[in-house]
């Protein structure tokens, strides 16, 4: 309306469109909804409506015949963490339900894990790769991810759902016949990450497109509560596996990586969060080598008979929460079981992008538009995780909704502190 | 079977509509050097206005129905769909969810199902060069 008004007027008018990218673009790997207001070529603010890939997960899980059925759902929560979220669930129910885990069996689950993690983050990169237009660089990295693959493959039987886990254990063993074959995934990714780093850090394209772009500083990290390499790239040490220490990771002695270490600075940028996988890579190559060298010999679940854990399962009454470290940030599952009831009585999992999607406006606004795909992709966004929750009355924008929900938490917080003082 | 080999490249446009992930990064991996369709002048577009064949994924979140037929139809004829994994075919493992109206072929003609959980890169390669073969005959 505005620019029509002043149309006969000499003076300029400056307005702002909406560019809405998505659901279904070239840009986004999975369906989301970006809303764009645009000023030229800068973005001035941005909205983030999810949604569209819901298929309510949770709701299956509290449904299936029993918690075991639930396991292989959890997997296919997201093809890509389909190691990290059965992690956690089996971590909650454990505890829910009391059960003991062999240290074997905590040994071969770290080493799967981190597995998935070099996986994940290679096809990430492969990714950012390609949201800038660096196809050769995307094939690259693609083809060397079939390594671990492979690896993957021969110990699980499967690429990519691995239904490695059980409560109580793990349902495949990794014995000492296999070791070879796995060090030497671990040895040709040792061998070619010089390389790795060479493209990714020294590439004038590649600085050229990252750095300085989608900044996200500490204070925001810290406020919107992001997780993950996102996090740790704005120099927010935070790690699961160093701060809940859980499984064999307690034995590990993990220290979350952050930018600085090798470049000496933080800046929060597309760059650094670069820098913070690539590292990752590496951490997690130490991790899958110092499990092969220590695993402890022994069962590998406490509970072999289906029958008998079942049992063990209708009879659980209690809360337990898992969390572990996910490629992508912090992954959390919180499950409720009650006596005599087959299924699990509430689950509820908190997928890292749910966190890091809080970041993109914070990390969009001011930048150009043609910096939104890497942008976007940086935080390595995972829709089929994050869509497990409808919002019925859609607040417009992201931030607001999780500030909104902060501020609650907070104003709790104040009023039981209150409560307690007196 | 009587191809013309090689007449034409197809172009291949990839439709998400709620899967895991898990299928859409075998996709990738077929199109990646290891197996490497895009030899054969296989190749993934943009636009599904450029496209010939139409690879969907995931078992058809509600929001997503009505982006299905439209995409459907911006595909020029002739065209195939080829629905990727056991999720696209029926409904896989989140069968019975309540914001799922799939399975696929009930909003769109599919022409070739690619069961697995996820299925190969080899299985997606196969599927393709089916539609090929249709597309040839077309
Ligand atoms: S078929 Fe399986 S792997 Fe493929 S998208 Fe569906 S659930 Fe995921």
């Amino acid at each position: 309306m505005s620019n029509i008004k002043n149309m006969d007027d000499t003076k300029e008018v400056k307005t702002s469109y909406t560019i809405p990218i998505g659901p279904i673009h070239p840009a986004l790997k999975e369906p989301i909804r970006l809303d764009l207001s645009v000023d030229g070529e800068e973005i001035i603010d941005v909205d983030v409506v999810v949604g569209q890939v819901h298929r309510g997960m949770e709701w299956l899980g509290m449904n299936r015949n029993n918690p075991i059925q639930t396991i292989y759902l959890a997997e296919r929560i997201c093809g890509i963490c389909s190691v990290s979220h059965p992690f956690a669930l089996v971590m909650a129910v454990e505890q829910a339900a009391g059960i003991e885990v062999p240290p074997r069996a905590e040994y071969i689950r770290v080493i799967i894990a981190e597995m998935e993690r070099i996986h994940s983050h290679l096809l990430w990169a492969g990714v950012a790769a390609h949201e800038i237009g660096f196809d050769s660089v995307f094939y690259l990295v693609w083809k060397v991810r079939e390594e671990i693959m492979d690896a993957m493959e021969y110990l699980a039987g499967n690429r990519n759902s691995k239904a490695m886990f059980q409560f109580g254990g793990v349902r495949r063993d990794i014995t000492e016949e296999q070791f070879p074959r796995v060090r030497k995934s671990l040895d040709y990714y040792l061998s070619i990450f010089d390389q790795l780093g060479n493209i990714f850090l020294k590439d004038k394209t590649i600085n050229m497109r990252t750095r300085n772009v989608g900044i996200l500083k500490k204070e925001d990290a810290l406020r919107l509560t992001i997780v993950g390499p996102t996090a740790r790239a704005s120099g927010v040490s935070k790690d699961a596996r160093q701060g809940h220490a859980y499984s064999a990771y307690a034995d590990m002695d993990i220290k979350a990586i952050t930018p600085d270490v090798i470049t000496g600075k933080v800046v929060g940028d597309v760059y650094d969060r670069i820098v913070v996988r690539l590292l990752e890579i590496k951490q997690s190559i130490e991790i899958i080598d110092k499990c092969l060298k220590e695993m402890p010999s022994g069962a590998i679940i406490s509970e072999p008979k289906v029958a008998k854990l079942l049992a063990v399962l209708k009879k659980a009454e209690g809360e337990g929460i898992g969390v572990h470290e996910a490629p992508r940030g912090e992954c959390f599952h919180y499950v409720r079981m009650e006596a005599g009831m087959d299924p699990l009585a509430c689950w509820k999992v908190r997928a890292p992008t749910y966190a890091n999607l809080m970041a993109i406006p914070t990390m969009l606004k001011g930048e150009q538009i043609a910096d939104v795909p890497i942008a976007f992709a940086s935080i390595d966004p995972c829709m089929s995780c994050t869509n497990r929750a409808i919002t019925v009355k859609q607040p417009r924008k992201g931030t607001e909704c999780l500030l909104d929900l902060h501020e609650l938490s907070l104003e709790k917080t104040r009023r039981l502190e209150a409560e307690f003082d007196r | 079977m009587g191809l013309n080999s090689f007449k034409r490249a197809l172009w291949v446009y990839h439709l998400n509509s709620g899967s895991c992930n898990g299928c859409d990064i075998e996709i990738l991996a077929a199109l990646t050097p290891r197996y490497d369709i895009e030899r054969f002048g296989i190749m993934l577009v943009g636009s599904p206005r450029h496209a010939d064949v139409l690879l969907a994924t995931g078992p058809v979140a509600r929001q997503m129905a009505s982006r299905i037929k439209r995409i459907y139809a911006q595909v020029p004829d002739p065209k195939v769909v080829i629905a990727v994994g056991s999720c696209g075919a029926e409904g896989g493992v989140f069968y019975e969810s309540y914001s799922l109206v799939g399975p696929l072929d009930q909003f769109i003609p599919v022409d070739i199902y690619v069961p697995g959980c996820p299925p190969r890169p080899e299985a997606i390669t196969e599927a393709v060069i089916k539609a090929w073969v249709k597309l040839e005959k077309a």
